[in-house]
């Protein structure tokens, strides 16, 4: 079978991060690794592992438009403004990691066959993809969602500066995949970044305010979407509930990372680029279903 | 004889919001901000016990929405500023901040765990460009060294801050760190450095005293120390007390004592002790406000509050991690047997 060619802009962490999920990958050949930095960690790591290099950044595919049919870009959302409409114009699918919102919001395990239908998708935030498998599992079993809360916690260790920087972007990013997939227009985000070390995994919290909910028909509803996740997300775990008290069901779910170039505890940053790379997959699938 | 100038800061109406669950009333704002005024406050804070846009299921939700109270107080004030409280990871500059400039809030206090100051940066910023008073305040400054301490003091400073406020928010604080750490900042800060004490081991008059003894400017305090857990330095103590020393607050004795007995009718549904769980909060270094959550928690899964603040200590949660309590309590229950 035919190996979908895909291109990866930005060679920070989550761009090297993403070339050796990819490097794994039955479905996808990542045939351009593209930076501004040849002597960048990343760029070093990819010549370590013999995949091409390129130091010209978006022209880098303008050159070359035949080098791929797919392009993850993980430089940042004002750079994603300019990339957007020229990869559009080449035709090619963006699959945008930055929170420049300019796509269709992408969450595999909820969404996947839908995004097939876009040429530019979004994958929100890391606690957009751990939170709204929950949310919209549970917005589909119960008609009166009063109000959706989602609480993360991520380890400082992986919290870059672009994170740092862009906390009200992610909140705001969050809160309106949340209030799109699960139909509920009161939301709420909240993010915290511990110090503590070793450093801790990520925690979501869901709460969801409702009466009276049927928790058999919530749970079995949650299992299937914890299941649907971890095939992408294999360390997606629930560790607590979902508990209905007060008036609200919560739960817990804690994130740990694959470990491929950054560190198990950050599933902050893993559970985007599996996300993204499974989405890249079905594309890979679909056309080869096809031809 | 030129005494040394300090400015009372009363986070009552803010610090004192996680002792009644978040439910302030209109009337209790208008009436302490009326009062404030005359006992000539610098300047009251109002609010969510963690700041505006913190009203959640997380912390608590609050009674009126943030505007409500920011524009009850503001109605009732003229010399005495309004200030509020706002940690990134809960309120946005474009949803919240924005919004308190219009209502014409005049104190912008940006907080973030100790280490984490660089989340602060864009907050500050647009306050400072917006021409408000903004400061940089360093909560659970117990949880790391005096050295980072500094260097994250030092990017606030940076970024515009105008004072450094450090937090002892689990009230467990001596009175050697509270020494060391405001002696480091004010010697190394251009801005003028604050304490925020909290009395869960019974030192939050001393430690605020200490701090003025080792150069700091600003206290804050609270009404019959209505606060978080067992409460804040006491307002009218400090200032009665300050009268000894060689300290200049501006407020007047009496009225000020005056607004201790209004709050005692207006604000307190119970006195603000030390409670034995309290105790705990400062020994295990947990932030005062997980009290009230946890002691609901504990008792619903029938595990001892206090072994839930210790394992919470021993895991290093910071504010705004009380979803931690129930997955804690979940363990101790599992491991008693339940």
């Amino acid at each position: 079978m035919q190996k979908l060619k895909v291109c990866i802009l930005g060679t920070g962490n989550i761009g090297t991060d993403l070339l050796i999920k990819i490097l794994r990958s039955k479905y996808l050949e990542c045939t351009l690794f593209v930076g501004r930095n040849l002597n960048s960690k990343g760029m070093s790591k990819a010549l370590s592992l013999g995949v091409p290099l390129s130091d010209k950044g978006i022209d880098a595919i303008i050159e070359n438009p035949d080098y791929c049919d797919l392009v993850f870009d993980a430089t940042s959302a004002s750079s994603h403004f300019d990339h957007a409409p020229v990869l559009e114009n080449l035709g090619k699918i963006a699959i945008d990691m930055t929170p420049a919102k300019i796509g269709s919001f992408s969450v595999p395990s909820v969404n996947i066959k839908d995004s097939l239908k876009h040429t530019n998708l979004n994958m929100i935030t890391c606690g957009g993809q751990a939170s709204i498998p929950m949310a919209y599992a549970i917005s589909q079993v119960i008609n009166d969602i009063k109000y959706i809360e989602v609480v993360s916690t991520i380890s400082s260790k992986s919290a870059g500066p672009g994170t740092r920087i862009n906390i009200d972007e992610y909140i705001e990013t969050t809160q309106k995949a949340l209030s799109d997939f699960s139909k509920c227009d009161n939301v709420k985000t909240i993010i915290n970044l511990n110090p503590a070390l070793p450093s801790i995994d990520m925690h979501t919290t869901i709460y969801i305010q409702t009466d009276n909910p049927d928790m058999k028909v919530v749970e079995a509803s949650v299992d299937v979407m914890l299941k649907k996740t971890r095939e992408y997300v294999p360390e997606y775990d629930i560790i607590v509930g979902p508990e209905y008290d007060n008036g609200i069901i919560v739960l817990t779910v804690r994130v740990r990372g694959m470990g491929d170039y950054l560190p198990k505890f950050a599933g902050n940053l893993d559970i985007i680029n599996c996300a993204a790379i499974a989405v890249a997959e079905e594309f890979a699938k679909n056309r080869n279903t096809d031809s | 004889m030129n005494k040394n100038k300090v400015i009372i800061y009363d986070v009552s109406l803010r610090d004192g919001s996680h002792a009644i669950s978040h439910q302030l009333t209109k009337e209790q704002i208008s009436k302490y901000a009326q009062a404030s005024e005359k006992a000539n406050l610098y300047a009251i804070e109002v609010g969510h016990g963690n700041g505006i846009a913190a009203s959640s299921l997380l912390v608590g939700q609050s009674k009126l929405s943030d505007e409500a109270m920011l524009r009850t107080a503001k109605e009732n004030l003229e010399n005495t500023k309004l200030g509020i409280h706002i940690i990134p990871g809960f309120a946005t500059i474009n949803n919240d901040l924005k919004k308190a400039i219009n209502i014409g809030v005049d104190i912008f206090r940006v907080a973030s765990h100790c280490t984490e100051a660089d989340t602060t940066q864009r907050h500050i910023e647009f306050i400072r460009n917006s021409g408000k008073e903004v400061y940089g305040l360093l909560m659970s400054s117990h949880m790391t060294t005096p050295d980072i301490l500094l260097e994250e003091a030092i990017k606030m400073q940076t970024y515009g801050a105008e004072s450094i406020i450090i937090l002892d928010s689990a009230g467990s604080y001596l009175p050697h760190d509270i020494q060391e750490r405001i002696t480091l900042l004010s010697q190394n800060l251009k801005v003028p450095v604050g304490f925020h004490g909290h009395n869960n081991l019974g030192l939050a008059i001393a430690n605020s005293l200490i701090a003025l003894d080792s150069g700091a400017k600003i206290i804050d305090a609270s009404i019959k120390g209505f606060g978080a857990g067992a409460g804040n330095t006491q307002l009218e103590v400090l200032v009665g007390l300050l009268t000894k020393y060689d300290y200049e607050t501006n407020i007047d004795l009496y009225s000020v004592l005056d607004l201790a007995s209004l709050a005692d009718k207006l604000l307190l549904k119970e006195a603000i002790t030390i409670s034995p769980l309290s105790v705990v909060s400062g020994l295990s270094k947990v932030f005062s406000g997980f009290s009230k959550h946890i002691q609901r928690i504990s008792t619903k899964y029938d595990v001892d509050a206090r072994d839930v603040f210790f394992e919470l200590g021993r895991q290093k949660v910071i504010a705004g991690q009380e979803d931690k309590i129930i997955d804690v309590a979940i363990k101790l229950s599992k491991q008693k047997g339940h």
